[in-house]
């Protein structure tokens, strides 16, 4: 029925993919926050005064979006065009099945709630 | 006079304290800048209570001044064309901001009320009697020894000082710069450069030629400082960084002052370039072999460039800006004094610093538990945090 997204990608490709996700009406909603982690990619070098140090966390962003099924390749796709830029660190989507939301104004579920 | 007064009061607060706190993680910004604000409160109370009578009052066998004027209550009078209040004032900004610098070594481990206790004692017994030695007529003054702006009795003295302090002290947990807000620490470096204009050329007491000398040598020496660390950087590790800039610039600041009303422009060059690379072999090479956690480097970039700018004059000082013949204009006696001066300065805030830390830490303590340390200081000292997250 829905699945939910959860996209960590890079910061700077945030309005990017905000912009051409709304642009198709496939998603109503969405919820990000500022995230710091690391995967393969691992932390990064930074130096200050001549000492190296390596900073374990990188700054990423994590959208969470929830869709319907019938719209989720299509959503999957998109965000993996607009958060593409071919060099180590893009990040990942994953996704999760979901039972049900709830508006809490409405008290409305499901499709409706979306 | 007193917009140079009110120069130098613009490089503590906010110009050290933005500079500081940029440097710090972010659970200890609050407490670094607090601690160079409190410094300078208690300083421009006990300035007017005692400091300045001591420092700058009736010479007393060249040792100290005299409890004749406390609480200023008698003087009105001028000196030349400045009342002696500006004059105190203008002074009481540089103890101020000494004792502030220090702070950079001790950060994000020192507990604030020993911090306290630190500034009272320290002003009493290190700063007014090297001030009175060197700049109140006291027995430096009386044998040869000159500082312009603050070379001796500013920036050794903080960078000796604060070497001491975090003997004392030990390392933290996690010594590295890891800087919550580089940004802020531009600004200050900004603040910093700005206000050295009152620092050095205010120093000259009127805006003349002189003063337009240590105007022009000190906006040399800390563009060259910048520059040359930059070099270095970029030759040592193929990139400019935004911290070596603002290093070098305050390298560069700090190796002129002494000698800003002595040497020409050329000098002026040379010595700034000179400094950032003595102070970045102190940071890069010596202060790891040693492996003392001067926090934010005050030894390492005050310390070094006060020394070297102290016994530079000796070396540059120019006959025909302010009378002073330094040995590669044919004087030899100018660089003997240096010595002589920078010698006693470095033992003298070593030895007594290192007393003063030392009774700190039997009585009152000086370190923040291993919990508190890791909490942050903002949270464990003042409860206060300067970010939601």
């Amino acid at each position: 029925m829905f699945k939910y997204i959860i996209a960590i990608v890079r910061p700077y490709k945030l309005d990017e993919i905000k912009e051409t996700l709304m642009e198709t009406g496939f998603v109503k909603g969405m919820s990000v926050s500022e995230i710091r982690g690391f995967g393969r990619q691992r932390g990064h070098k930074e130096r200050y005064r001549g000492s190296e140090y390596v900073v374990d966390f990188v700054e990423k962003i994590k959208l969470e979006i929830a869709v319907e099924d019938e719209y989720l390749d299509k959503v999957i796709e998109i965000i993996r065009e607009a958060a593409k830029t071919g060099d180590v660190g893009d990040g990942k989507i994953f996704v999760l099945p979901m039972e049900n939301v709830i508006r809490i104004r409405t008290a409305e579920e499901g499709k409706e709630a979306l | 006079m007193m917009v140079s007064t009110a120069l130098v009061m613009f490089m503590t607060f906010p110009g050290l304290i933005l500079f500081y706190s940029g440097l710090v993680k972010k659970l200890s910004a609050l407490n670094t800048m607090l601690m160079s604000i409190v410094s300078y409160a208690i300083v421009s109370v006990m300035w007017f209570v005692f400091g300045f009578p001591l420092a700058f009052g009736k010479d007393v066998f060249g040792i100290i001044g005299t409890f004749s004027d406390i609480f200023f209550s008698h003087i009105t009078s001028l000196s030349g064309s400045i009342p002696i209040i500006l004059f105190a004032v203008y002074q009481m900004t540089f103890a101020a901001i000494t004792v502030s610098l220090i702070s950079g070594a001790l950060v994000e481990r020192i507990k604030f009320k020993s911090w306290i206790i630190f500034t009272v004692l320290w002003i009493t017994f290190v700063y007014i009697p090297l001030v009175h030695w060197v700049w109140g007529g006291g027995w430096l003054a009386k044998l040869g020894v000159l500082d312009f702006a603050g070379g001796i009795v500013v920036h050794i003295s903080a960078g000796i000082s604060a070497l001491a302090m975090c003997l004392i002290l030990g390392r933290r947990k996690d010594m590295r710069i890891l800087p919550h807000q580089l940004g802020y620490s531009v600004v200050g470096a900004g603040l910093l450069w700005f206000g050295w204009f009152g620092f050095n050329a205010g120093s000259a007491l009127s805006s003349g030629q002189l003063a337009v000398d240590a105007f022009i040598n000190t906006n040399m020496a800390a563009s060259v400082g910048l520059l040359t660390w930059m070099a270095i950087d970029l030759i040592k590790d193929k990139k400019a960084t935004v911290l070596g800039a603002i290093s070098g610039s305050i390298a560069g600041l700090g190796a002129i002052t002494p000698a800003v009303g002595y040497v020409n422009i050329s000098s002026a060059f040379v010595i700034g370039m000179i400094s950032s690379c003595f102070c970045y072999t102190a940071i890069s090479y010596i202060k790891p072999k040693f492996n003392y956690d001067d926090s934010l480097d005050v030894f390492g970039i005050h310390g070094i460039s006060g020394i070297w700018g102290s016994l530079a004059l000796g070396l540059f000082a120019n006959p025909i800006i302010n009378g002073a013949k330094g040995l590669f204009f044919g004087g030899v006696h100018q660089i003997i004094f240096q010595i002589i001066g920078v010698s006693v300065a470095i033992i003298y805030c070593f030895t007594i610093t290192l007393l003063i830390g030392l009774f700190i830490k039997r009585f009152f303590g000086l370190r923040v538990s291993r919990e508190f340390e890791i909490k942050g200081l903002d949270e464990s000292e003042h409860e206060e945090s300067a970010y939601e997250f």
